[in-house]
């Protein structure tokens, strides 16, 4: 415990009450998983933001890389097409 | 006379919180981590939420017309009710944790059965606190298991403050002669029967931290009489001068 060095840092989600899936909220150290779960708890929930939440360690991630992003997400800008604004959504759909 | 044992016994429990969540008050700005700076701080205000509602209703049973803050800022150190375990300085932060672990199985057992009492004021305040108690005692045990069972350094300053504390558990489990009448009412459990359970538990959980249990030599004793250690008129001292020194002010 001596070496912080040693605690691994953890991405943090939380689903709030009204929330319908765990969102990502911040990030924290901690030298396990289990106490990676109390600080989160500690830190992100203390005023009764949540009911669930998961930590997962930042270096199990998998992310896209900025400079990745012409080819990653530009060729779904302009297709129009691609997009359902030609449907009327019924009322009685919710979390569109 | 019942109401005042009653109050008497409302106000040990109380003490006990308020005391403990100053101690750990002390920690803020201070804990190895941010994380358990916050985590302290948490527990710290959930024992003072559960102090508030103990010296609420020892004011009403005792019917003087005392509420939470003039019995929390206007007894002196000879009043105090809380356990002499509750008022020991942190040293350092295995030492805290060895206190708030010997404190929450403690909390645990008390509140478990105080859920049962007769009086439904205080058996729904225990319900309420039972709920908290139970986070409190995951926390600290997390902890003694990481520092026990981590590097030497850090076993052996959980020992150290074990060894430490250890001679104030005895007073966690005292009855006076006056609170037997509460127990035949139904009103506390009978506190000297929760001691097997509590140091079942403690020795179980100390084998698998490979701690040893230190041997009970002198033992201190007198929070129910309000005869404290040196430590307490320096907390009574810190918690009360802004009502001491500007009574009944507020902001």
């Amino acid at each position: 415990m001596n070496n912080k060095n040693n605690w691994s840092l953890y991405e943090v989600f939380v689903r709030s009450k009204q929330g319908l899936s765990h969102r990502h909220v911040g990030s924290l150290r901690a030298p396990d998983e289990e106490v990676a779960l109390q600080n989160a708890r500690d830190v992100y929930t203390r005023r009764n933001e949540g009911i669930s939440i998961w930590v997962v360690k930042s270096e199990l991630i998998t992310s896209s890389q900025p400079d990745e992003k012409a080819e990653f997400f530009e060729p779904a800008l302009d297709k129009v097409y691609r997009h359902p604004t030609f449907y009327n959504i019924p009322s009685g759909i919710e979390h569109m | 006379m019942t109401n005042q044992v009653l109050a008497e016994f409302l106000l040990h429990v109380g003490d006990s919180q308020l005391i403990l969540s100053h101690r750990l008050a002390e920690w803020c700005g201070h804990a190895p981590e941010l994380e358990l700076d916050i985590a302290l701080a948490n527990i710290g205000l959930d024992l003072l939420g559960q102090a508030r509602t103990a010296l609420s209703l020892a004011g009403e049973v005792e019917g003087l017309g005392r509420d939470e803050d003039k019995l929390a800022y206007f007894r002196t150190e000879r009043e105090y009710r809380n356990l002499l375990l509750c008022e020991q300085p942190n040293g350092d932060f295995a030492q805290t944790l060895v206190r708030q672990w010997l404190m929450d199985h403690y909390h645990a057992l008390l509140f478990s059965a105080l859920t049962e009492s007769q009086h439904a004021e205080l058996a729904a305040f225990a319900v309420k606190s039972l709920k908290e108690v139970k986070y409190h005692q995951r926390f600290s045990t997390t902890w003694m298991e990481r520092l026990s069972l981590g590097t030497a350094e850090a076993h052996e300053k959980t020992q150290q403050g074990l060894n430490q504390l250890w001679r104030f558990t005895e007073e966690l489990f005292v009855l006076t002669a006056d609170e037997k009448q509460l127990v035949d009412s139904g009103v506390i459990p009978d506190i000297e029967n929760l001691k097997t359970q509590w140091l079942e538990k403690i020795t179980a959980e100390l084998a698998r931290f490979k701690l040893s249990l230190p041997e009970l030599g002198a033992y201190r004793s007198g929070a129910k009489q309000g005869l404290h250690t040196e430590h307490l008129g320096f907390v009574l001292a810190e918690l009360q001068y802004m009502q001491r020194s500007y009574p009944n002010m507020n902001w």
